[in-house]
């Protein structure tokens, strides 16, 4: 056991630490929202030039081969930094390795090099109105057209839609087989009227994600990645990686928060009171549980290949955590943290929905007490 | 880096696991759990014999010289087999003496603790006289003074054996006039000893989630596994994330003790306060899952119920270790 980092890893983190100092963007520009997503384009293409955008990605594919430990130094720094996120954040940790991983050589000629230096962004058409945590049952159609498919169907709580030139789509392409069977995968161009994006007004007042409409939309085979009837097992690779961005980057995003909430009680003559001091505890607690359980997730992962037991309950330790957090702060805050145009209240409000996206609580506990506890379905 | 035990501490895990599932056996464990003296004398002897006591002494006065880490897998799986031993007793007024003692307090009582021939004993908590654990049986006893520590000769004492619902451990409330005062700071040597606490702590939850998991599995009512029903099988999954959440904490304290003593303060409370409200919150759960047979004498989970609980109040309650936590986090 030697929590301290290799010389080679400490040679990363100083690297890129120097690196960030020299090059961090500043604070983010107000004027909106598509204001604030040209400056994250920016910041992208400035990892890129760097060769710091896709940090997971193999070197052959433009990205930096970085190891799981060094990815996890990569987004702590990032957190420490307070950098922006960039511009195609779910092309670089869903949609590429997913090319990388199942595409053809023409695919990854295409599709990869865009998606580093974000010229295309890239979106995910998975939830459906009628199939959340069930993903398997979803009903977009695909059905083959000259060469190539035509999609007809509905597609829920897809962020960057307005801004994506690509949507990673699964539909069912086939009706007559069992439900994960008839599934595929699919690039689909988001420039073509068969596609109308509306905004999905959420409970914080903006639109962060949008609905599409899909009618007839046209894509060509050379667009199916993993081949036909493939789909699901594509699409949990890309749930997979989507999950391993998790963990300590998130603790430090967290113990940010923290630390502002502790100012907060301070500023609001709190800090003596002892449920005060018995809650912030206890998320300092939970912030450090998540980050060492990450941790041990990792070292599991780089030995055998998996993580243990800790590495399934990430997900849950980080939305009870937050949300606990942000309750904490506008209770503390008083009546001021509760107006529309606090910051808190924003967060607040924002991560009611963090025990639901990526996975609800109830979805993640059900696949602890199945695949880890080896309890018996119900279904 | 490397969150995860190496070569030599994964042997160690294992030769204790096997030993302990071997010698302190269900019925052995209920068998002195029912008697007045919990302790085997014989079974000390062979834990002696693997040089347990001295894990984490100096190998100057006669321990193996090892660390925190590995004490910290000894008592979690002392924990996970309920086994009776002194071995915390002796190990925490081992880690004050070698902590805060002078060198002739060393040379004189170190050797003793690390062979387990002359055992010493600390106390874990005060109410309002100190309460030591396996007093009886230890030739020095190690008792608060002030911000520091005092030893006194276990025959110069008063024993007076508590019956706490605990019965696989021997509670002691002592009173001592005078003592040895250690000139020496021995903060470091409380937060050792509260992390061998949590290890005990996460062994214990861990036993109670596993006796659970496999009762759900058997158990059916309504003609299918208790354990299919989400009432049931979400409630198993939360007692996972106790436990492991507790066991990344207890192991990265007792990594601090070892390689970073500075973080040990914030680290030691952060896994004592965590380890025990997971025992309490797991065992507390077990006898649920386990409804009518977990309530009976017969089933052996009380016996995890209550040593989880008296040593979750040992050594500073989740709350007071809270305490500190805030206070290390800037409030």
């Amino acid at each position: 056991m030697d929590l301290t980092l290799t010389p080679e890893e400490q040679s990363f983190r100083d690297e890129f630490r120097a690196w960030l100092a020299d090059n961090h963007p500043g604070p983010a520009p107000s004027g909106g929202d598509q204001v604030q997503f040209e400056f994250e384009r920016r910041w992208q293409r400035k990892l890129h030039e760097a060769d710091w955008a896709g940090v997971s990605w193999p070197k052959e594919y433009g990205g930096r081969g970085a190891t799981l430990i060094e990815q996890s130094i990569f987004g702590e720094e990032l957190a420490r930094a307070k950098a922006p996120r960039p511009a195609n954040v779910l092309g670089l940790v869903m949609g590429g390795p997913v090319v990388i991983a199942h595409g053809t050589e023409e695919q990854k000629e295409r599709f990869l090099e865009p998606i580093l230096s974000a010229e295309e962004i890239w979106c995910q058409g998975f939830s459906e109105p009628e199939s959340g945590s069930d993903l398997a049952s979803l009903k977009t159609k695909a059905v083959k057209d000259n060469g190539g498919w035509r999609i007809t169907g509905q597609k829920v709580w897809t962020t960057f839609a307005h801004e994506a030139k690509w949507c990673m789509l699964v539909a069912r392409s086939d009706q007559e087989v069992a439900k994960h069977k008839g599934l595929t995968y699919f690039l689909m161009d988001m420039e073509q009227d068969e596609i109308e994006v509306r905004p999905l007004r959420q409970i914080t007042g903006e639109a962060e994600f949008n609905e599409l409409f899909i009618e007839d939309a046209y894509v060509p085979d050379e667009n199916v990645v993993g081949g036909e009837g493939n789909g699901w097992m594509v699409a949990i690779t890309t749930l997979m990686n989507e999950r391993a961005g998790l963990g300590a980057s998130a603790a430090l995003g967290l113990a940010n928060a923290l630390d502002e909430l502790v100012e907060l009680a301070h500023a609001r003559g709190r800090a003596d009171d002892p449920i005060v001091r018995d809650k912030v505890a206890r998320l300092k607690i939970g912030i450090e549980g998540l980050r060492l359980g990450a941790m041990r997730a990792l070292t599991a992962t780089m030995k055998v290949g998996t993580p243990g037991p800790e590495g399934s309950i990430a997900k849950l330790q980080w939305s009870s955590t937050n949300q606990a957090l942000t309750e904490l702060a506008v209770e503390i805050g008083g009546i001021e943290a509760l107006s529309r145009d606090s910051l808190w209240a924003y967060r607040f409000l924002r991560s009611r929905a963090n025990s639901i996206e990526g996975g609800t609580t109830d979805v993640l506990k059900n696949i602890v007490a199945e695949r880890v506890l080896g309890l018996p379905k119900l279904r | 880096m490397d969150f995860d035990f190496n070569d030599e501490q994964r042997e160690i895990k294992s030769t204790a696991r096997d030993f302990l599932a071997s010698r302190f056996k269900p019925e052995k464990v209920r068998e002195l759990a029912e008697s007045d003296t919990p302790y085997d004398e014989g079974l000390w002897k062979q834990i002696c014999e693997l040089g347990w006591p001295g894990i984490a002494i100096s190998e100057e006065y006669g321990g193996l010289g090892l660390g925190t880490v590995e004490l910290v897998i000894l008592q979690e799986e002392s924990g996970y087999a309920l086994a009776p031993s002194p071995l915390i007793s002796n190990a925490y007024a081992g880690a004050i003496i070698e902590a805060g003692g002078s060198d002739a307090q060393k040379q004189r009582w170190l050797p003793g603790i690390a062979s387990g021939e002359g055992r010493g004993s600390a106390e874990l908590t005060r109410d309002p006289d100190p309460i030591v654990g396996a007093a009886a049986g230890s030739v020095v006893l190690a008792l608060a003074d002030g911000e520091g520590a005092k030893l006194v000769e276990t025959e110069q004492a008063t024993l007076e054996r508590l019956e706490l619902i605990d019965t696989t451990r021997a509670y002691f409330r002592v009173s001592a006039d005078g003592g040895e005062p250690l000139p020496g700071e021995i903060s470091q040597a409380t937060g050792v000893g509260a992390v061998a606490l949590s290890a005990e702590l996460v062994g214990i939850a861990q036993r109670a989630l596993e006796i659970s998991v496999a009762y759900a599995k058997e158990r059916e009512q309504f003609g299918r596994p208790i354990g299919a029903y989400q009432a049931v099988s979400h409630r198993l999954a939360e007692m996972l994330w106790h436990v492991e959440e507790a066991r990344s904490l207890t192991y990265f304290a007792a990594w601090t003790a070892d390689a970073e003593p500075e973080s040990l303060p914030l680290a030691s409370s952060m896994a004592k306060a965590r380890a025990s409200d997971s025992a309490n919150s797991v065992t507390h759960n077990a006898i649920q899952t386990l409804g009518g047979i977990g309530f009976t004498w017969e089933h052996d989970v009380h016996f995890l119920l209550k040593r989880a609980r008296v040593s979750a109040q040992l050594l500073g309650t989740a709350a007071s270790h809270r305490e500190r936590v805030a206070g290390l986090v800037g409030l």
